[in-house]
C-alpha cells in the first residue's frame, strides 16, 4: 500500500544481524573456531612422535600446556571485561560466545596435555579443578539458554519490587480484615502476614519447596472450617486475601528460584577459577623446579 | 478619583521586581501590585531548598536586583531585602481584575477577540481601545490610576476554581505546600491530574498522619486507567488505584461536588447526593492561561495559536499604548531575561532611547566572523528583508529569534548537511544559493534553491533524518534556525507558517517521486493539497472503500493492515515521508488495505484526479510508481501465501507490532528492546549505562511492558517529536548528530521534561561522587563496585553536600566509541537497539521464523 523513503537504511542490517543469542553469535563462529582448535590438537597428539609415550613433559605436552594456560587466563578475563565499561567496538556477547566454546575446547587441550596420566598430586588437582569449573560453566550456559523465557513469563511485566509491594498491600488489608476474627484465627493470619518472602534457606530457594510456609498453613486452617456456622463475612474476606497472598507469594518464590538457578553456579565457577589459578601456579612452578 | 502614579507594575516575579526596583531607583512614582501576600509567588512555590540556576551564563545581568545561582530561599531573601532597601512601593493582596484606558477613544484602534468554545464554534467580540491613563481595578474593589502599566504576570495563570455553593470558604484551597504537615484531617482532593494524585498520595502516604483522603473522579471506574484518569500519567494513576486497593485512601468515581459547608461536603454521585465529613478541600483542576485577561486589556496576540505571545514593539510596548509586557508572558521564561527586561522597560519608559538591549554582546558575537562589516541592527534588517519567511517580524522578535539561530557563511561547494544526517533545524538563504543533490550516486542531478527561500524543512516537520545532501552553489550566507526558534516563528508569524507549509508540500512531492519533476509539474497538486491531522488510531484509508486520493505522511507514522480470515493482519509500518493510496488510483478498484495513524500524525491529502493528470503528463513517474508498487504486491502475496500454514505466526506478528506501537515505538527513532528469551536479568546493561555516564543509570530494565517475550524497558525512544523538548526554559534538550535526543549542561533542573515525557524515561538526580577504580574494588573491595552506587554510599562520600539535581536521560552513548553501552555490555545478546521501520517489517518476521 505504500512506499517508504529510506528503504534499506543502515538500521535495517543492524536489527537483523544483532538479534542472535550468545550461543548462535555470528553464525556459530566460535564453535567453528573451537572445533578447529580441538582438531589441530588431536591431530598433533597422534602425529607427534613422543617417546616413550605422550606425557605433559614432552615438547608437545609443553605446547599444549602453554596453550591451555594462556587460554585459562584469557577465559578468566571475562570477569574483568564484563565490569570494565571502556569505550571501543567490543561486544560482551561475542566475548561470552568465545568464552563458552573455547572453554569447552579446553577439555580436549588439557586432557591431551595430561597424556592420560593422573595421580594424587597437585597436577591432577589443577586438572580436576579445571574440569569442575568447566562443568559448572556447562550448567551455566544451559540455564542461560533455557530459563530466561520462563523468568519472563513468570513475572508478568511486574518488577521484583512491585511483587513485594503487592504482597505488602495484601498484608495491610489482612490486618484490617482479621480484626473481627477470634484470637486463634488472628494468630495464624498474623503469622502469615509476618512471613518475609526472603528469609528462607538456600535449599528452599533452589527447590521451590517451602514445607513450613505460614501462608499455606493459615489457608489450610481457614479452608478446613469453611462450612462451620461461626464464619461471618470477615472470615470469607480473609480467606480470599490469603488465597491472593499465596498466589503472589508463589510467583515471587518462583521468580527468586529462577534467579537463584541462574546465579548459583557462579558461586562454584568463580571461586573454582581462583582455586584453579592457584593450583595451576603451583603446578607450573613445581614442574620447572623439579626439571 | 484615586491618586495617579507614573507606573503600575503588575506581578512581583523577577521581571516585575526588577522593573519596580528600577522605577524606585529612578525616583518615579510607582506601585508594584502582587496578588498574594508575598513576593514572587511562582518561585516561592518551588520545592523547598530547590537549586535555582542562572542561565544563560553568557548573558550579563543588568538590574537593580541581585541574582546568582543558589537555593530558592536565599534568592527570595535577597530579593525581599533588596526590594525593601530600594524602598519599592509594594501593594500585597492586590489581584488585578481589569485594566481599562480612561482617556479618549483611540480612533481606529479596535481589538477583535475570538473565543472558541469546546464544541468548535467561535464568537468574536470587539473592544474599543481608550488612551491612558489606565484605571486598574482590583478584586478588593479599589481602583489605581496609572499613566503606564507594566504587565509581568508570567504564564502560570490562575487556578480553575471550584464552582458550587460554599466554594469561597477558606478551607477550599488550590495548592498544598507540605503534605506531611497535615495531620488527622478529612481531606477531599478534587481533580485527577498528576498534581491532584501527587497531593492525595502524599497526604495518605504515612498512616501515622491519620488523614482520611478522598479523591473525587468525575469519570467512571474502568479497568483501563487511561480512561478513568485521562489527564494523568499512567504510572501515577496506577499508583493511586493501588493506594485505593490497599485502603490508604478512597477514590470515588462518577462523583462531583454539590455544596461545601464548614466541616462537611455534599457530593453528587451516580446514586444520588451524599454528605460526608471534610476539613479541607484541595482542588487541582488545572489553571486558565492568563491570555483571556491580557486580551481584555486590549493587548493583541500574534496569532490564535496556543503558543503565541503578545505583539510587542522594540521597547516591549503592546498594541495598547502605555501597556508594556515583559517576562515569561512576553516569551522569556528565564529569570535572567526577566530581570534584564524589568530594567530595560523602565529605562525605555523613562525616555532612555539610547539603551542597547542586554543581549547586544551575544548578537555581536554571532555576527562577528561574517563577511561585510555590518552592525547588529544592520544585520538584523538585512536578514529580515532578504528572507521571505522573516519579513513580517518586528525588530524585537528578530533579536530573540537570532539568539536561538546561527548565521553561517558558506563558500562555494561547501556541504551544509549530508543525506541521513540527523537534524531538525530549518535553513534560510540570506545571500547566494544552494544545490540539493537529489541522487546520491550522481552529483550532477541537482535542484537549485535561491536567495530568500528555505531548505531542510523536512527534518523540521517530520523529525527524521535529512533526505538529501545540500551544498552551497556559490558563496552564501544561511541562517540555521533551531527547531525551537522555527516553531516559535510559525506560531508568531502566521504568514511564515503558511509559507513553510506550501514549500514543504512541494518539496516532499518532488523528493518522493524524484523523477525529474519540476515545481511547474506539481503546482496544481500543491495548490489543491490539504494538510489533515489524524489522531492516533484514526483510519486514513479503509480496506474495500472507494477512493482515489493519495496521502503523504508528513509527520508521525502509519500502520498498514489487511483483514485476513476476519482478523486484521499487520502488513507494514510507514514512517513520515511515505505515501499511500496510489494503488487504487493506478490499478483501479477499491482500497486494498487499511491505513491508520500509529500516533498523532499529519498527512497531506492530494486529490486523485490531479494526480492522475500528472501521471498522464509524465509517464516516467507512472513507471516509478509501478515499480514501488511491485514491492508491496510481493508483501501482500507473502502474507496471502502464509495465511494457511503460518496463520498463528502471522497473528502473533500482528499483535507484537500492535504492542510495539502502543508502547511508543511508532514515534521512536531508536529504541532499546530486550529479548526476554535471552535476558538473564543480570542488569549488566544498567551497570554499564551508569559506568559510562557519571555513575547514573539512564534505563530501568525490569520496568516497562512486555509482549511475547519482547520487553520495552524504561529507556528513551528518541522520539521524532520529543515532548521533553516542548517546554525546556534554557533549551537544553537537543538532537545530536546521530539522532540522539540529549540534555546539555545548561539544564536548570526544573523537571519540566520529566513531567512531559509520556514514557517516564527522564530522572532528576545529582551527580554521585567518583568511585574508586575497578581494580581496587576487585582486589581490595574498595567502593561500591560496578554500576550505580547505592544512595547510602553516595551520601557518605559526598564532599561538600549534594550537587544540584539535573535531568538525565539516555543520549545513545553519543561521543563514546563503540556505541550504546547497554548493548555492548549484554552478555547474552538480549539487548538490541532498533529503529521501528527496520524492526516492524514482514522481512523481519520471515527471518525470525
Amino acid at each position: 500500500m505504500a512506499s517508504t523513503p529510506h528503504a534499506g537504511m543502515r538500521a535495517d542490517h543492524k536489527a537483523v544481524a544483532d538479534h542472535d543469542g550468545f550461543l548462535r553469535h555470528a553464525r556459530f563462529r566460535w564453535i567453528k573456531v573451537a572445533l578447529v582448535v580441538c582438531l589441530i590438537a588431536l591431530i598433533g597428539y597422534f602425529a607427534a612422535d613422543v617417546k616413550p609415550r605422550p606425557y605433559g613433559g614432552s615438547w608437545y605436552g609443553y605446547t599444549l600446556g602453554t596453550a591451555g594456560v594462556l587460554l585459562i587466563f584469557w577465559l578468566a578475563l571475562l570477569g574483568i571485561r564484563k565490569r570494565a565499561m571502556t569505550a571501543g567496538r567490543w561486544s560482551l556477547k561475542a566475548w561470552t560466545s568465545a568464552h563458552v566454546y573455547l572453554g569447552l575446547a579446553l577439555v580436549v587441550i588439557a586432557t591431551l596435555h595430561t597424556g592420560f596420566q593422573f595421580g594424587w598430586n597437585v597436577h591432577t588437582l589443577a586438572y580436576a579443578l579445571m574440569m569442575l569449573v568447566i562443568a559448572s560453566g556447562i550448567y551455566g550456559a544451559a540455564v542461560y539458554a533455557v530459563l530466561p523465557s520462563t523468568l519472563s513469563s513468570n513475572r508478568e511485566q511486574l518488577t521484583l519490587s512491585q511483587m513485594v509491594e503487592g504482597i505488602r498491600a495484601i498484608d495491610r488489608q489482612l490486618h484490617e480484615a482479621a480484626q473481627p476474627l477470634t484470637h486463634s484465627y488472628t494468630e495464624v493470619v498474623l503469622a502469615a502476614s509476618e512471613e518475609s518472602p526472603f528469609a528462607t534457606s538456600l535449599w528452599s530457594r533452589l527447590s521451590g519447596k517451602y514445607p513450613h510456609c505460614a501462608t499455606a498453613r493459615a489457608l489450610t486452617a481457614f479452608q478446613n472450617v469453611a462450612s462451620s456456622p461461626d464464619t461471618g463475612p470477615a472470615f470469607a474476606t480473609v480467606e480470599t486475601l490469603l488465597i491472593r497472598r499465596k498466589a503472589q507469594l508463589d510467583r515471587l518464590r518462583r521468580q527468586t528460584r529462577l534467579k537463584a538457578l541462574l546465579e548459583i553456579w557462579l558461586y562454584l565457577h568463580i571461586p573454582g577459577t581462583i582455586a584453579l589459578i592457584a593450583a595451576l601456579t603451583a603446578h607450573i612452578v613445581s614442574v620447572f623446579y623439579y626439571w | 478619583m484615586a491618586e495617579l502614579v507614573r507606573l503600575a507594575i503588575v506581578g512581583s516575579g523577577p521581571a516585575g521586581l526588577s522593573a519596580a526596583g528600577r522605577a524606585a531607583a529612578l525616583g518615579l512614582s510607582h506601585v508594584l501590585l502582587e496578588k498574594s501576600d508575598h513576593l514572587s509567588d511562582t518561585i516561592s512555590k518551588y520545592q523547598k531548598g530547590k537549586h535555582v540556576m542562572a542561565t544563560p551564563s553568557q548573558l550579563l545581568l543588568r538590574s537593580d536586583q541581585a541574582f546568582a545561582v543558589g537555593k530558592r530561599e536565599d534568592i527570595l531573601q535577597t530579593w525581599t531585602d533588596r526590594t525593601t532597601a530600594l524602598a519599592v512601593n509594594v501593594k500585597y493582596n492586590a489581584e488585578v481584575k481589569s485594566i481599562r484606558g480612561t482617556g479618549p477613544a483611540i480612533p481606529g484602534s479596535i481589538q477583535k477577540i475570538v473565543t472558541r468554545a469546546r464544541d468548535g464554534s467561535s464568537t468574536m467580540t470587539e473592544v474599543q481601545r481608550f488612551a491612558p491613563p489606565y484605571a486598574i481595578e482590583l478584586s478588593s474593589g479599589e481602583t489605581i490610576m496609572a499613566e503606564s502599566v507594566i504587565l509581568a504576570i508570567g504564564t502560570q495563570g490562575n487556578p480553575n476554581l471550584v464552582r458550587c455553593p460554599g466554594s469561597d470558604l477558606p478551607h477550599v484551597t488550590y495548592q498544598l505546600d507540605d503534605p506531611y504537615a497535615v495531620l488527622d484531617e478529612h481531606i477531599i482532593v478534587i481533580g485527577t491530574g498528576d498534581a491532584g494524585i501527587e497531593n492525595a498520595r502524599g497526604l495518605a502516604e504515612d498512616p501515622a498522619q491519620r488523614n482520611m483522603v478522598t479523591v473525587l473522579n468525575r469519570a467512571a471506574k474502568s479497568t483501563n486507567v487511561r480512561e478513568s484518569f485521562a489527564t494523568a500519567k499512567e504510572p501515577n494513576a496506577l499508583a493511586l488505584v493501588a493506594d485505593h486497593d490497599a485502603g490508604k485512601l478512597t477514590i470515588r468515581y462518577e462523583t462531583e461536588t454539590k455544596a461545601v459547608e464548614p466541616g462537611w461536603i455534599t457530593l453528587a454521585t451516580r446514586d444520588g447526593e451524599e454528605k460526608i465529613r471534610c476539613d479541607r478541600i484541595i482542588a487541582r483542576i488545572g489553571s486558565a492561561p492568563p491570555r483571556g485577561f491580557v486580551e481584555a486589556c486590549g493587548i493583541e496576540f500574534s496569532s490564535s495559536d496556543r503558543l503565541a505571545f503578545p505583539v510587542l514593539s522594540p521597547v516591549f510596548e503592546s498594541s495598547a499604548p502605555g501597556i508594556f509586557v515583559i517576562g515569561a508572558l512576553a516569551g522569556y521564561p528565564l529569570i535572567k531575561h526577566c530581570l534584564n527586561q524589568g530594567y530595560d522597560v523602565v529605562e525605555f519608559i523613562n525616555g532612555n532611547t539610547a539603551l542597547k538591549p542586554a543581549d547586544e554582546p551575544l548578537l555581536e558575537a554571532k555576527f562577528r566572523d561574517l563577511p561585510g562589516k555590518r552592525s547588529v541592527d544592520e544585520w538584523l534588517e538585512m536578514l529580515r528583508s532578504s528572507i521571505a519567511i522573516l519579513e513580517a517580524m518586528s525588530p524585537l522578535q528578530m533579536r530573540e529569534f537570532m539568539l536561538d539561530s546561527v548565521v553561517r557563511s558558506c563558500s562555494k561547494g561547501e556541504v551544509i548537511f549530508e543525506r541521513y544526517d540527523s537534524g531538525s533545524s530549518l535553513f534560510a538563504i540570506a545571500e547566494g544559493s544552494v544545490h540539493v543533490l537529489t541522487d546520491p550516486g550522481d552529483a550532477t542531478k541537482v535542484v537549485p534553491i535561491g536567495k530568500g527561500s528555505i531548505f531542510g524543512e523536512v527534518g523540521l516537520i517530520s523529525g527524521r533524518r535529512r533526505g538529501a545532501t545540500v551544498v552551497a552553489a556559490e558563496d552564501a550566507i544561511c541562517v540555521e534556525i533551531s527547531r525551537t526558534a522555527a516553531l516559535k516563528l510559525q506560531s508568531q508569524v502566521p504568514a511564515a507558517r503558511k509559507a513553510i507549509e506550501l514549500i514543504s508540500i512541494e518539496r516532499q512531492l518532488l523528493q518522493i517521486f524524484s523523477s525529474g519533476l519540476t515545481s511547474a509539474d506539481v503546482a496544481e497538486l500543491v495548490a489543491s493539497a490539504r494538510v489533515e491531522n489524524k489522531v492516533a488510531g484514526e483510519v486514513v484509508l479503509a480496506e474495500g472503500e472507494e477512493g482515489r486520493d493519495i496521502y503523504i505522511v508528513r509527520r508521525g507514522s502509519m500502520i498498514v493492515e489487511r483483514l485476513i480470515g476476519g482478523r486484521p493482519v499487520f502488513l507494514s509500518y510507514l514512517p513520515a515521508g511515505s505515501y499511500v493510496g496510489e494503488m487504487a488510483l493506478i490499478d483501479g478498484g477499491p482500497r486494498s488495505a487499511t491505513v491508520r495513524a500509529a500516533i498523532k500524525s499529519e498527512v497531506v491529502r492530494l486529490p486523485g484526479d490531479a494526480f492522475a493528470r500528472l501521471l498522464q503528463r509524465r509517464p516516467e513517474l507512472l513507471a516509478k510508481a509501478r515499480s514501488d508498487m511491485a514491492a508491496r504486491h510481493d508483501v501482500n502475496m507473502f502474507i496471502e501465501s502464509r495465511k494457511e500454514s503460518f496463520s498463528s505466526a502471522v497473528d502473533m506478528y500482528s499483535q507484537t507490532a500492535q504492542f510495539l506501537v502502543d508502547n511508543g515505538i511508532g514515534e521512536a527513532t531508536d529504541v532499546l528492546l530486550i529479548d526476554e528469551k535471552l535476558c538473564i536479568g543480570c542488569d549488566n546493561c544498567e551497570k554499564a549505562c551508569a559506568d559510562s555516564h557519571d555513575g547514573l543509570s539512564r534505563l530501568d530494565r525490569e520496568a516497562g511492558k512486555s509482549y511475547a517475550h519482547l520487553h520495552v524497558p524504561t529507556s528513551c525512544r528518541h522520539c521524532e517529536h520529543p515532548l521533553c523538548m516542548s517546554d525546556c526554559p534554557p533549551n537544553a534538550i537537543k538532537r545530536g548528530d546521530d539522532g540522539e535526543v540529549f540534555i546539555d549542561e545548561s539544564c536548570i533542573g526544573c523537571g519540566n521534561c520529566q513531567r512531559n515525557c509520556p514514557y517516564g524515561v527522564i530522572r532528576m538526580d545529582s551527580e554521585p561522587p567518583k568511585k574508586p577504580s575497578l581494580l581496587s574494588w576487585m582486589l581490595f573491595g574498595a567502593g561500591p563496585g560496578p554500576g550505580e552506587a547505592p544512595k547510602t554510599w553516595r551520601k557518605k562520600n559526598a564532599s561538600g553536600g549534594e550537587p544540584p539535581k539535573k535531568a538525565i536521560k539516555c543520549d545513545m552513548c553519543s561521543g563514546i566509541d563503540g556505541g550504546p553501552a547497554c548493548v555492548r555490555a549484554c552478555p547474552t545478546g538480549a539487548a538490541i537497539r532498533v529503529s521501528p521501520e527496520a524492526f516492524m517489517s514482514v522481512a523481519h518476521m520471515e527471518s525470525d521464523n
